[in-house]
Order: structure tokens, then C-alpha cells, then sequence
């Protein structure tokens, strides 16, 4: 935190550099008073003195927004890693300054729009190709009013620097317009026609989410759990198996360990949906817990600013953050500097509004074109000591839609994903008949109480009758609940595969059996249970009709499936 | 160019203020006390009032004590003639060897970038069955070890650093008791390990902002071993607790806003800042951090343990001299426990589990429930695996660990009451 003595005007979270040595460190205002002004530095500050200059920008913290987003790795403030690394090294040297966007890549345009056509801002120009999509140049967002276009390039190759268009405003005044502009990261784009209700499932691929706790399409979720619960393993299967167009990834404050491995891994990984590799529909944001804080404090800002972006294309866009928390405790250390008065946990008492503006940003969009576009926010939580009654997880949990409560005793259990199946809620609803999830949801909760009761008058002291229920929440959690995550076939369930499954469980679940005794019970579960974990294991849809409506199974999967009711016929007591 | 100042305006805990003029953040400073110089860094510049934190703690300053700016930052020699000797927590020699002053390096610089790291691969070998078999150690991990005082923490720190497969150990030891100081020099001399060590040594009797410099010195020393002489360097951390403890002490004396417990709000940036240090770089050596961590009151959710569970790659629980399989947890594991033999995973995984089945019977017996003839067999696999794998005495190499597992499973088990797959059981199982 420095203050500057200023004369002349400036903007409330304007970007200055203030040059110490050679060094320019970027930083932004906090806070004017009459001429003096608090800007908290994006870099480490040692070495400023007092009587260095400040340069101010004029703008506020922005992002360039243009084709050449995707498959980047970011820092908070939208430098790009791997260029940086290849400038400066090792290390992430102080007042290093790279373009957001490659300068020199050619881009293949194709003009959509005419000479003497009238557009506003986020109209189409024309568009690129990158990677998988159609990239579209908007007219910039910022620019208001309507213009009218008086040039317009031919199809070929441009940089984005290159102008590809003259429109003239109003007043008759030229502008050239080129492939990217920037955004302020701190406001939302709201340049389409309105928001709907969240409706569209989201598909992650994991069955305790898609069937008992869905996403929408556009909605908001958030992933509490103490240390070693697996928020991160989760988040990453999720960024991997989720069914939307991209994938925005910000690494808040969390270990630089684990986004090393998905830098490293995702070049690598086929996206099955489109059979080319994952990154290119992946943007990281990597902000770790060693780079400063203030530049972790905007990461989020900067990551949900491209989300929406690409959601203005018309995609559906899954930003996972992760860790909100490391966002706000990075609030509280600004705020700190800043003397302002503690709320809970010295958290700052615009806490919560900040989280609500931030998961607000989330929403399934009409854009005026008749295309939809959705971003959907799914923010990991790591609440001091486990306890899920501190500030940042109430203030988070007032507004998302959908908690993914991790549990320390399941993951201890190693039952993974940890998602409490009893705690956790959503607001949105599933693809699958929510008659048959309540038969789930009714026997996790009675299994749960007699297996609190047997804790007290042991196994002995149980009826037959409730320990057949013990027995079948047990089933069901080991066998749809949990889910191997590393496995190429278990770990990703699409939804024909969830319904389908799910329906042979309900069947299992409503059975009457006849079972003489508790140690016959439990050899027949046991026994049960090892099927079905070989069934989970079994291909069922070929690679190629996993989209696909109908039900369509491999002979494994039928041979298993009827080695499974033939065994369970045999022990079904008599109608 | 050395400006000297001699109008001390306030002195608060160990922070005084002085005038002064061109003053950098975090520059280093001289200032004479009636018991001699010490050093001194820039904390705050207020305009013209600039604030210095005394490393020798600010008793017997007066107010015209002459405070020398030095116009540097922290630095710390780097050289091999390092190795072997022992510093304070202000990086001057504590034993009798000369000053060295040649090749010095700052302290805590940037962080690495995450585009250069790589995905660590190799084990870093103990001979501790529990950490070897069960919770291995890679290269350049960041691991804690959560304890409570009176727990052998020193101890097994002291065994990994002899035995781990190391290039060079630092050893940064914070408000460290002088026979717990002894006891180390003691047991490496000992173990002729003392011409591969460098040690950072602040004793309780030390000021208590020295204590604060340790880590950093520490890990520069480290980071440049690992990258210029491309050595595997381990630095072992204890107490970080201390380390926290002292941030707490600094940040209340300046009046800033506690979080939780009185401890910073940035208690988790400014562990994780040493944390991340761990590295393993491209085409040259690797940091690689362990650090004892007492968790005050046993609890696991103080903001110290809980703070550091979040930023490191796991962490081992001392529990009653033991490490406790069940809290410990190598988040890297799998990333070298599949190379290193078949039957790693399947002894790792089910001894485990058939322990936390010991367990509950355990539990069982002491409610007076009927033990059956399970219960029994997991009574009688329970006592030799806490005597033959969790015992800290025990020390053998991994493969005779995996051996010994065979063997405890053997003399307690059928083979298909394991749980282990048919294939390993045919190429593993022992013959009686």
C-alpha cells in the first residue's frame, strides 16, 4: 500500500505504475482523499521509496478481449506465464510487462458485416477461427451509441492490431476498429437482450452431482470442505468431464503444485466431445499463493471478465474458482492496509456484497441474435479450521445455487467425491424423475439413523428389518455416490448412463429380499456390491453414442447387468 | 552511500521510528545500542517517519542511538564455504568461523513462475517404513509435520535429515530450545552429516524478530544451491509454530487489525510465501521443505496447522511417537509409489485399511463387545504392525518394508481375507 500526492484528476481504481529504479510496478487507486491517494501495488514493493514517481493510465484495470484467449495461462492481471518465462526466466520478476494478447499471430478473417450497415456495441464485424469455434470480432463493448460502418476489411489474414473497420459515429467522426479492446474487470458485460432462470442442466459427469445435487446451465454453486477433502481433485474432474464449450480455471491463492499439473497435463488430455486436446477450451488464470496479493485479489475479477466474454459468443462457459476463500482473505489483508474498520473475522463488512456481485456475474443470457450463452460459477470455499460458520461461506452460501458441502469423515472414509450426501442442497433441477432421487434421498437418511442407533446398542441390538436398510444406503453410497475419478470409464457417467443405472438402484432399493439373518444380509450386499462395482467399471455406450437418447449397452455391460437381476431374482422374497 | 541518522522519535516493542530521507521499503539499517549494533529493517514509511523493526529487539536504544542506513535489502551469503558452519537468524556466524561476505544473494525474492515448474517424480527415500511405504516423500514437496511439544518431532526430523537421500541440508531452527539446538549438532555430528549441512539457528534466547528472518534465509540459501549448483537441497523447518507466533507478536505491536485468534490477516500469504519455495526445477536441482509444526492445544484447527494444512502437500501426524497413518497424508504419493514396486499400492492401501478395521475393533473390545474370530485375527495383525511398521525405531529400506508387510499379512491372514489382488498374492504371498 502506497499513498501519492496528486495534482490534476483521477479515476477511483485507476491503474498508475509507480517507477521505482527501472522498475514500473503496476498499481491500482483504493482510495482518494483531496490530493492524496492509496493505491495498493500489484508487485512486491520493496525497494519503493518515498519521492518515486507515479505514472497514471487513465483506465482502470482491464482485460484485452480479443481472439487468442483460449489455451492461455494468465497471472491475476492477464500476464501471460509462458511468454513471461521465456523473457525473464525462472522467476516471476518484478515490473515484467508482456502483451495479454500475441501481436504477431495472423488470424484468418472472414467480414460479416457491409459498408453503410448501422451497429452498436458487441455487433459482429465478421469472425476468426480459433481452435473449435467461430470467433466472432465484436464492434468494442464500450463504445455507445450507433455507428455506421464506412469500411470494411477484406477477407485475409490480420493481426489483431491490424483495423479492420472504419465506422463513423453520429457526429460524423471516423473510428478504426481492430480485433480486440479492453474491458474493466470489475464490471460485468451486460450486452444482450435479457437473463433467464437458470433451467438447462449442466452435465459434470459425476453422478452425486448430476443426479442428486445438478448445476444449471448459467447457475451458481460453491464447494466448502476442509483441508484434504478433495475440493481441488473435484474441481479438476469437473474442468476435465463438465459438458459445456469452455472452461475458465482460476487458481486463487491456492498451491502452484496444482496447476502445474493441469498446465502440464491438459495439452495432453483429449476432450471427448470434440477429440481435441482439453486446452483449447481451457482458459487458466493462475494466481498461487506465493504471487501478491493484490493481483490475487483481482484474479477472480479478471477470470469471470473472459468468462463472460466467451459467453457473449454464444458458448456455455464454466468458470471454477478456486479458492474463493484465498480471494477474500486477500480482501481482508487489503483492507487491513487500509485501516478500514473489521467486520467478523476481520473480514471487511463489504465482504459480503462482494461475493454476491462476484457469483451475480453467473446467468443464462438471451444475446440479441437469438443465440443463448451461459456462464456458470462454481467457487471452492476453504473455511478456517473445517467450520463452515465463518463469514465466507455463509456470505457465500446466502447466494449460490447449489452447496457441494465436502465432508473430513467421508474423505477420511476415502469415500470420494466427499460431497455430503445428507448436508448438501440444490435449487435447480436434475434430468432425472425426482420421485425416484426422493427413494434415494429416503434411504441415505434412514441408514444414517440406524447407523447412529447401532453405534449405541451395537449390531446385536438391531432388527434384521433396519440393518437391510443400513445395508442398502450403504449400497448405494458405495456403488453411485462414490465414484472412482481416475478411472477413464467410471469416472466419466454421462447422463443416459446416470438414468439408466440410477433406475436399476431404485429397483434394488424398493426390493423386498429374503434374507434369513444379518451375516446373510450382509454377504448378500457384499456380494451385490462387487457386481455392481465390476458393472461401474464396464463400458455400457459405445465412445461414439454416449450423446446419443436411446439406451444403448455393450454386451459386457448386458452380460453383467444380467448376471446382477438373476442374482438378485433368486433371493427376492415372495410377492 | 550511508546515511546516518541519530533522533530516535518512538520506540514501540521492538519498532522505532526515526526521520529520514530517500528511505527504501524494506531496506536494511545499523543501530547502535548500549549492548552493541544491530540490524534493522524498514517496515513502514510514514512521508518522512520511517519505521524500523530492531532485529536485537529495542532495549537500551536511546533516543539519539545512530541508525546507519545501509541502502540494501536482507542479504545472505552464498557460497560453499557455507557448508558446515552455523548463523543466526541475521545471517552472521554463530560458531567461531570467519564473516562471510563475498557473493551475497538477497532474501526472499519472487515467487517461481508455474509455467516453469515440473511435475515432481522422485521419491526422496527415509527408511522409515510409515513414510517410505505409506506417505512417500517426493522432490520438492512442502510437508509439515503436526505435532504436540513433548512428541519426538526433533528427533525424526533429526533421522530424516541423516538418512534422507539429500545433496545438502539446511536446517532453519526457530526459537529452538539451546539443548534441542545441542541435541541436533550433536546427532549430525554423530551421523557425519555435518559436512553436508548448513544450519540457520535462532534459540529462544534470541530477539525474537531474527526469528522471522530464519525461513528466508533458509530457503534463499536453498533456492540458490538448487538452481546454480543444481543440488537437491532439503531444508528441514522447526518450529514453525514460532514462526507464526513471532508474526503475531510483530503485527500486534504495529497495531494491526487482528484476524483470528490474534494472529495477522496474513498469516496464510506469509506462510505460504515460504511454503511455495519447495521447487523442482527444469535441468537443475530441487527445494524440497519439511517443517515441525506444534499444534497448540492438540488442535488441529488452530489457525497455524490450519493455515498450513491448505498451502502444504499434505502432512505427517506424531501421535504418541508415532506417525499416524490415519491424519498423514502425502498428497504426491501417487506420483511415485507406482515405479517403485508392483506390490507398493496394494501393501500401502490394504494394510491401511485392515489397520482402521483393527482399530474399530479396538474400539469394540474396550465397549465389551464378543470378539469373534476376525476380531481376533485383526487384534493379532494390529500389535505387530504397530511394533514392526509404526515403531520410529524401525529402519529399513522400502523394499524390506514392502517384505515385512508380506510377512505381517502372512502370519495373521488368509491370503483372500486381504483384499489384495490374485496376481499379487501368486508373485508375494510368503510360504510358511
Amino acid at each position: 500500500m502506497i499513498t501519492v500526492d496528486v495534482d490534476g484528476e483521477v479515476i477511483q481504481n485507476e491503474i498508475g505504475y509507480v517507477q521505482a529504479g527501472e522498475e514500473h510496478l503496476k498499481s491500482e487507486i483504493v482510495r482518494i482523499d483531496r490530493n492524496t491517494v492509496f493505491m495498493q501495488v500489484f508487485e512486491d514493493t520493496k525497494g519503493v521509496r518515498v519521492g518515486d514517481e507515479v505514472e497514471f493510465t487513465d483506465r482502470m484495470l482491464s482485460v484485452e478481449l480479443g481472439p487468442g484467449l483460449l489455451s492461455m495461462v494468465y497471472d491475476g492481471l492477464q500476464n501471460p506465464l509462458n511468454e513471461l518465462a521465456e523473457n525473464y526466466g525462472f522467476f516471476m520478476e518484478r515490473g515484467a510487462i508482456v502483451d495479454s494478447l500475441d501481436r504477431s499471430e495472423k488470424w484468418e478473417f472472414t467480414p460479416t458485416a457491409e459498408v453503410g450497415d448501422t451497429v452498436e456495441a458487441a455487433d459482429k464485424l465478421g469472425h476468426v477461427p480459433e481452435g473449435i469455434f467461430e470467433h466472432p470480432i465484436f464492434v468494442p463493448f464500450r463504445m455507445s451509441g450507433e455507428y455506421t460502418v464506412e469500411s470494411i476489411a477484406d477477407p485475409g489474414e490480420y493481426t489483431i492490431e491490424e483495423t479492420i473497420a472504419e465506422v463513423s459515429d453520429e457526429h460524423g467522426q471516423t473510428h478504426e476498429l481492430n480485433m480486440y479492446f479492453r474491458w474493466p474487470v470489475k464490471e460485468a458485460i451486460d450486452l444482450y437482450d435479457q437473463q433467464q432462470v437458470p433451467h438447462e442442466p449442466m452435465i459434470t459427469q459425476t453422478r452425486i452431482i448430476d443426479s442428486f445435487f445438478p448445476v444449471a446451465k448459467g447457475g451458481t454453486y460453491c464447494i466448502p470442505g476442509p483441508f484434504g477433502s478433495g475440493k481441488t481433485v473435484l474441481q479438476q474432474v469437473t474442468s476435465r468431464f463438465a459438458e459445456v464449450d469452455v472452461v475458465v480455471i482460476a487458481a486463487c491463492g491456492e498451491r502452484a503444485g496444482e496447476v502445474v499439473e493441469t498446465i502440464q497435463e491438459f495439452p495432453e488430455l483429449e476432450d471427448p466431445r470434440t477429440g481435441k486436446s482439453l486446452m483449447e477450451r481451457t482458459i487458466i488464470i493462475c494466481n498461487t499463493s506465493s504471487m501478491p496479493v493484490a493481483a490475487r485479489e483481482s484474479s477472480v475479477y479478471t477470470a469471470v471478465t473472459l468468462g463472460e466474454y466467451y459467453r457473449q459468443l454464444g458458448l456455455d462457459v464454466l468458470l471454477l474458482a478456486d479458492s474463493t476463500s484465498r480471494w477474500a482473505q486477500a480482501m481482508r489483508e487489503l483492507s487491513g492496509r487500509l485501516e478500514e474498520i473489521p467486520g467478523e473475522e476481520a473480514f471487511p463488512a463489504y465482504l459480503e456484497s462482494r461475493i454476491a456481485q462476484f457469483y451475480e456475474r453467473a446467468g443464462y443470457v438471451e444475446l440479441g441474435n437469438g443465440e443463448n450463452g451461459s456462464l456458470t460459477i462454481g467457487g471452492t470455499v476453504s473455511p478456517a479450521g473445517g467450520n463452515f460458520e465463518e463469514p465466507v461461506t455463509q456470505s457465500t452460501l446466502k447466494v449460490v445455487g447449489a452447496f457441494h458441502g465436502l465432508s473430513r469423515d467421508r474423505a477420511n472414509q476415502r469415500r470420494y467425491p466427499a460431497i455430503h450426501p445428507l448436508d448438501s442442497w440444490t435449487k435447480y433441477s436434475g434430468m432425472i424423475d425426482d420421485e425416484k432421487i426422493q427413494v434415494g434421498r429416503d434411504i441415505l437418511e434412514k441408514g444414517d439413523e440406524v447407523n447412529q442407533m447401532m453405534k449405541v446398542v451395537g449390531e446385536e441390538g438391531t432388527t434384521l428389518e433396519d440393518y437391510i436398510i443400513y445395508l442398502k444406503s450403504e449400497f448405494l453410497d458405495n456403488v453411485y455416490l462414490q465414484q472412482d475419478s481416475f478411472d477413464n470409464i467410471e469416472g466419466r457417467t454421462s447422463l443416459q448412463r446416470q438414468k439408466y443405472v440410477y433406475g436399476l438402484i431404485v429397483e434394488i432399493l424398493e426390493a423386498d429380499f429374503d434374507l434369513e439373518d444379518k451375516a446373510n444380509a450382509r454377504d448378500f450386499f457384499n456380494r451385490l456390491r462387487q457386481m455392481f462395482t465390476d458393472l461401474n467399471y464396464t463400458r455400457m455406450e459405445p465412445e461414439e453414442e454416449r450423446d446419443s437418447d436411446e439406451i444403448i449397452k455393450t454386451k459386457e455391460f448386458q452380460e453383467q447387468e444380467d448376471e446382477i437381476m438373476s442374482f438378485i431374482e433368486e433371493h427376492l422374497a415372495d410377492a | 552511500m550511508r546515511k546516518v541518522y541519530n533522533k530516535v522519535l518512538n520506540v514501540s516493542g521492538n519498532v522505532v521510528t526515526v526521520r529520514a530521507e530517500g528511505i527504501a521499503y524494506e531496506e536494511l539499517a545499523e543501530i547502535e545500542a548500549s549492548r552493541g549494533t544491530s540490524l534493522a529493517q524498514v517496515i513502514k514509511i510514514d512521508g518522512e517517519l520511517v519505521s524500523l523493526q530492531v532485529f536485537a529487539g529495542s532495549k537500551g536504544i536511546s533516543t539519539d542511538a545512530e541508525v546507519r542506513f545501509l541502502g540494501r535489502p536482507m542479504q545472505v551469503n552464498f557460497s560453499e564455504n557455507m557448508i558446515g558452519r552455523i548463523f543466526n537468524g541475521s545471517g552472521e556466524p554463530r560458531d567461531e568461523g570467519p564473516r562471510l561476505t563475498e557473493n551475497m544473494i538477497e532474501v526472499a525474492g519472487p515467487s517461481v513462475n508455474p509455467a516453469r515448474r515440473i511435475i515432481p517424480s522422485e521419491m526422496i527415500r527415509t527408511n522409515i517404513p510409515m513414510i517410505d511405504i505409506f506417505n512417500s516423500l517426493v522432490k520438492s514437496q512442502k510437508l509439515p509435520i503436526f505435532s504436540v511439544s513433548g512428541e519426538p518431532y526433533n528427533e525424526l526430523l533429526a533421522r530424516i535429515a541423516l538418512q534422507a537421500e539429500a545433496d545438502l541440508i539446511i536446517l532453519g531452527k526457530i526459537g529452538l530450545k539451546y539443548d534441542e539446538y545441542m541435541f541436533f549438532r550433536n546427532r549430525l555430528e554423530a551421523g557425519g552429516a555435518l559436512s553436508r549441512t548448513i544450519f540457520f539457528v535462532h534459540t529462544a534466547a534470541d530477539p525474537i524478530v531474527e526469528s522471522l528472518m530464519v525461513p528466508d534465509l533458509s530457503l534463499a540459501v536453498a533456492e540458490n544451491f538448487a538452481l546454480h549448483e543444481d543440488l537437491d537441497v532439503l531444508v528441514l523447518l522447526s518450529d514453525m509454530t514460532n514462526f507464526a507466533d513471532a508474526l503475531k507478536e510483530i503485527s500486534i505491536t504495529m497495531e494491526k487489525v487482528p484476524s483470528n485468534r490474534g494472529y495477522p490477516g496474513d498469516l496464510y500469504s506469509q506462510l505460504a510465501s515460504r511454503y511455495e519455495k519447495a521447487v523442482d526445477f527444469a535441468d537443475a536441482g530441487s527445494v524440497t521443505v519439511l517443517a515441525a509444526t506444534t499444534m497448540p492445544g492438540d488442535d488441529v484447527t488452530h489457525p497455524i496447522p490450519d493455515n498450513t494444512g491448505y498451502i502444504t502437500e499434505g502432512q505427517f501426524y506424531l501421535h504418541d511417537g508415532y506417525i499416524d497413518p490415519f491424519g498423514s497424508l502425502s498428497r504426491l504419493k501417487q506420483l511415485v509409489n507406482e515405479d517403485s514396486r508392483d506390490d507398493h499400492r496394494a501393501i500401502m492401501d490394504n494394510m491401511i485399511q485392515l489397520y482402521a478395521d483393527f482399530r474399530e475393533t479396538e474400539e469394540k473390545k474396550s465397549m465389551g463387545f464378543r470378539m469373534s474370530e476376525w476380531d481376533k485375527k485383526l487384534l493379532h495383525y494390529g500389535d505387530l504392525f504397530v511394533d514392526q511398521m509404526m515403531d520410529l525405531e524401525v529402519n529399513i529400506p522400502l523394499e524390506e518394508g514392502l517384505d515385512r508387510g508380506w510377512d505381517i499379512l502372512g502370519q495373521c491372514f488368509e491370503p483372500e481375507e486381504t483384499g489384495i489382488k490374485t496376481d499379487l498374492l501368486d508373485k508375494y504371498w510368503p510360504e510358511d
